[in-house]
């Protein structure tokens, strides 16, 4: 619990890492080592033991949830079922088939991860609603398949005498090794946030589109977190089994899912140590208020205000508002050196044009948004897609980084067919790109929301360790003159300061070709002319750019190459002086008067609009 | 033949009571884009209210209706004050959350008040039913279907050719554009809410004299109301009604011929068939976010 955040510890295999053992580490190990041997060694009577076993149990499958609910954002509502099954494989295999307690608890994880990850995998393409219905419904088979499938289940009377295994026999050395791997798990759990996995749990979380175009694969990510939540329930509902040697299907029913859920929610879904809080509390509570449960129904009602209540009034939980008091009182941290100059690596002896999209269409209904346009991007340099409002540039853009699915045409980036590509395919081969409407991950630093673009697949500049990660990011945040304020929350940021912020994430990721959708859109001109020269100083480290823009000064100023769209067709293509005299680009603009008649009013509005300076 | 006939029209009756609950779930979603967790509950509360009125205080049958009704609008604008309105600018999470606490919460203080017993509700007509030809119509699901078919005819007609219900349209579309234009969006949201309380509520009243009033019908129902509106796409009126009447006729065809006690299984295993093969449903639903 006393674990700290800032350590720099490789979760995975801490004994890989040559540095020294951090010293957080150290002191959760040695409390672990406390509780382990204060739960084998202290004297409880039967009745106290029980309720710490369940505790110990119940805090593992909450932990899980913590995984799915607070990391990844997803909500499981069958977390007793996959409970149910750890418990199941356990009962039934030692007492039924006479296996091994040891042989039936990796049997009843592979089957809580394999059932989680087809639930997760046949429902996550979807929104939240969808997950919910459909864990619910699960739940419910499961209670169905538990109570009605006598001959296996032994139905409503449930499985008595289950075995525990040889070593762990008595009540005080089992409820030792329940403790033994709650530890373990909420010390895995308690560094997963920084790990890739995490990282990419917390993007999907925060906004799944940007997660996507920064090379995070959303749908894995998703079943990823849902199956390791199923995992940790199937673990404690394992160990519940041995615990209680008794186990029928109303321990596993959908209320008990709402227990584990009202635990975390109330403990903080953000951390472990919060579902070890929350879990504590709500067994530890319903013992002292033993009478409520005198009248049916009473004891759940609360629980169901409790969560109304909890998720109005106290949205992070006990450990969330602790655990920001303790963030407080913590030292602030030395800055680090500066960061190095950012570099981005470009391939300089490949062929000279990036990207070639060809009789590209997107048709919605019988709206044709982008129709059959042509253009081509050369690499180096700043390439602008304009039109007026409606024209399907942002359309393009989409379909560019592939959030919507062209209805035809093809794109090829170098060498390689994009066109199916899904969007964190495209930044695994080298597509950057920001939103119109800022899309930040806004639970993250400014420094953690480039880390994440810093994390794109395939980044040749990447890091695999978070020293060399952070470095990178500093670099990025120094580019865009942001590098001071790296460690404050994204809402403290001015507008024009969350887009740099966007474009240094995706310069993070050192992409071959970088997308800025109406970057100066809401800026004031001052912020217009310092992303001026941002452009510019982007294109002169060999970054190509495609932009989109309303801002004609701003185009003709950092521009080399413009396409114009109208309707969804190409209307000019060029060099960006010549194309903006083109009559038909001054009609699409500025209608038809404007482009025939030379002495129309609006033609001298015109000219100071798109002259190039 | 003359069995298929009478499941048809069992299911057909099941069928519409699920439609009118799915009915309520669309209205509510496409107000909030929150799904309402609790929808089920409304049905399960209302059956509970005439259990009190009609049973219990032996009060006429029609006078119990209007109480119910009234006691449904009141709940659905507590349900909006105390579990939307507070959460409304956070994401749908906290919300989905919420309805599901307030779901608990309205089953159990059901259970606390009135103890696990299932209560009968009589059916409205004293005649059971007749035959029409080899076919029973049972007068209560003749009744479920004449209500059913009356509320969505109005439904269509207060939607497409009232002021209000086309403020509330204004409204589900674009939230901001609809304040902007001077309508009344909490105001707005607060009549979906009790709308749909009261289309829950009806649905329960209707449902009760068939099924047991039990604490549970809340959950089943509403269970069964939401593979509908994924049936039919989820957002869809129309949708939901042609789901929920699929799925009334599934079900009813899955307990003759394959199982009894898996019956309330078969509405799961549709709904996860859809959502594998066709997450759209049959009337289709924009799944992409906007960039």
């Amino acid at each position: 619990m006393s674990a700290d955040p800032a350590t720099t510890a490789a979760p995975a295999a801490p004994a890989a890492a040559p540095r020294s053992i951090p010293l957080g580490s150290l002191a959760y190990a040695g409390l672990a080592a406390a509780a382990v041997a204060l739960a084998a060694t202290t004297p409880f009577s039967g009745y106290v033991l029980n309720i710490l076993m369940q505790a110990a149990t119940y805090a593992i499958a909450v932990i899980g949830l913590t995984v799915v609910l607070g990391l990844c954002g997803q909500i499981n509502l069958a977390q007793a079922a996959f409970f149910g099954i750890g418990a199941y494989a356990v009962g039934l295999g030692t007492v039924d088939h006479g296996l091994n307690f040891w042989l039936c608890l990796p049997i009843g994880l592979a089957l809580a991860v394999v059932l989680g990850a087809i639930l997760g995998a046949s429902t996550l393409r979807l929104g939240g609603h969808y997950l919910a219905m459909v864990t619910i419904s699960f739940q419910q088979i499961l209670t169905l398949v538990l109570t009605n499938w006598i001959p296996v289940t032994h139905g409503p009377d449930g499985v008595p005498n289950i075995r525990r295994p040889a070593l762990f026999a008595d009540g005080q050395s089992y409820l030792a090794l329940c403790v033994l791997v709650l530890a373990v798990v909420g010390w895995l759990v308690w560094h997963l946030p920084r790990t890739r996995l995490g990282r990419a749990m917390r993007a999907v979380r925060d906004n799944e589109l940007a997660a996507g175009v920064s090379g995070i694969d959303v749908y894995r990510t998703k079943v990823a977190a849902f199956a390791i939540g199923a995992l940790l329930a199937g673990l404690g509902g394992g160990l519940f089994a041995g615990s209680f040697t008794y186990i029928s299907p109303d321990q596993f029913s959908f209320a008990e899912s709402i227990v584990f859920l009202t635990m975390a929610l109330l403990g903080g879904v953000g951390s472990p140590v919060g579902a070890v809080i929350g879990t504590g509390l709500l067994i530890l509570i319903p013992e002292w208020l033993r009478f409520l449960k005198e009248i049916p129904g009473l004891y759940l009602a609360i629980y169901g205000l409790a969560v109304i209540l909890i998720v109005v009034f106290m949205p992070d939980g006990i450990w969330g508002f602790l655990g920001d008091q303790v963030r407080r009182l913590r030292p602030a941290k030395p800055a680090p050196a500066p960061a190095p100059e950012l570099t981005l690596s470009q391939e300089r002896d490949a062929s000279a044009t990036l990207l070639t999209v060809s009789g590209l269409s997107k048709h919605f209904g019988g709206l044709k948004a982008v129709d059959a346009i042509d253009f081509t991007v050369t690499r180096g340099g700043i390439h602008a897609l304009i039109g007026p409002n409606g024209s399907g540039k942002t359309t393009t853009l989409n379909v560019l980084s592939g959030l919507y699915t062209p209805t035809g045409g093809s794109m090829r980036l170098q060498d390689q067919d994009i066109t199916r590509f899904p969007p964190h395919r495209r930044a695994a081969v080298g597509i950057g790109r920001t939103f119109q409407n800022i899309r930040l991950f806004r639970s993250m630093s400014a420094l953690e929301n480039v880390v994440i673009g810093a994390l794109r697949p395939n980044n040749p500049l990447g890091a695999r360790d978070r020293p060399a990660l952070e470095a990178r990011a500093r670099s990025a945040l120094a580019f865009v003159g942001l590098e001071a304020r790296a460690q404050e929350p994204i809402s403290g940021f001015s507008y024009g300061h969350q887009r740099l912020i966007e474009i240094a994430r995706a310069l993070a990721g050192n992409p071959t070709l970088l997308l800025l959708d109406e970057p100066a859109a809401g800026l004031n001109s001052s912020e217009k002319n310092a992303l001026t020269v941002l452009l510019r100083r982007m294109a002169a480290k060999g970054l190509t750019i495609l932009i989109i823009d309303h801002d004609m000064t701003l185009v003709s100023d950092v521009a080399g190459h413009v396409t114009v769209l109208n309707f969804g067709r190409r209307i000019a293509d060029g060099v960006t002086a010549s194309v903006l005299r083109e009559p038909a680009v001054i009609e699409a603009y500025l209608g038809e008067d404007a482009a025939t008649e030379p002495d129309a009013g609006l033609k001298t509005a015109l000219k100071t609009d798109l002259a190039p300076a | 033949m003359d069995l298929i006939l009478q499941l048809l029209f069992t299911g057909i009756g099941i069928g519409s009571v699920y439609a009118l609950v799915a009915l309520g779930f669309v209205l509510i979603f496409r107000a909030t884009n929150v799904v309402n967790f609790a929808q089920g509950e409304f049905s399960m509360v209302a059956a509970f209210l005439m259990v009190v009125f009609a049973v219990d205080l032996e009060w006429p049958y029609w006078l119990s209706v209007l109480l119910t009704i009234g006691g449904m609008a009141l709940l659905g604008a507590l349900f909006n004050l105390g579990v939307y309105y507070p959460l409304r600018h956070r994401t749908y999470l906290p919300v989905i959350i919420s309805t599901i606490g307030a779901s608990i919460f309205l089953a159990n203080t059901t259970l606390a008040l009135y103890g696990p017993q299932p209560q009968v509700l009589p059916p409205v007509f004293e005649t059971q039913g007749f035959l029409l030809g080899p076919v029973f119509l049972d007068s209560q699901y003749l009744l479920i279907i004449a209500v059913t078919a009356a509320l969505v005819a109005f439904q269509y007609w207060f939607f497409e050719h009232t002021l209000v219900g086309k403020k509330l349209q204004a409204t589900s579309q674009d939230k901001e554009m609809a304040a902007l234009l001077g309508i009344p969006v909490a105001g707005m949201i607060m009549l979906t809410f009790v709308y749909s309380a009261v289309l829950g509520g009806i649905a329960g009243i209707l449902v009760a004299p068939v099924l047991f009033v039990s604490i549970q019908m809340g959950a089943t129902i509403a269970l069964k109301a939401f593979a509908a509106t994924i049936i039919g796409g989820f957002g869809d009126v129309t949708g939901a009604i042609i789901g929920g009447l699929a799925l009334g006729i599934i079900e009813t065809f899955g307990a003759a011929y394959v199982s009894v006690p898996y019956k309330d299984a078969f509405a799961f295993i549709v709904l996860v068939v859809f959502l594998v093969v066709r997450p759209q449903g049959l009337f289709g639903e924009r799944v992409a976010e906007k960039a």
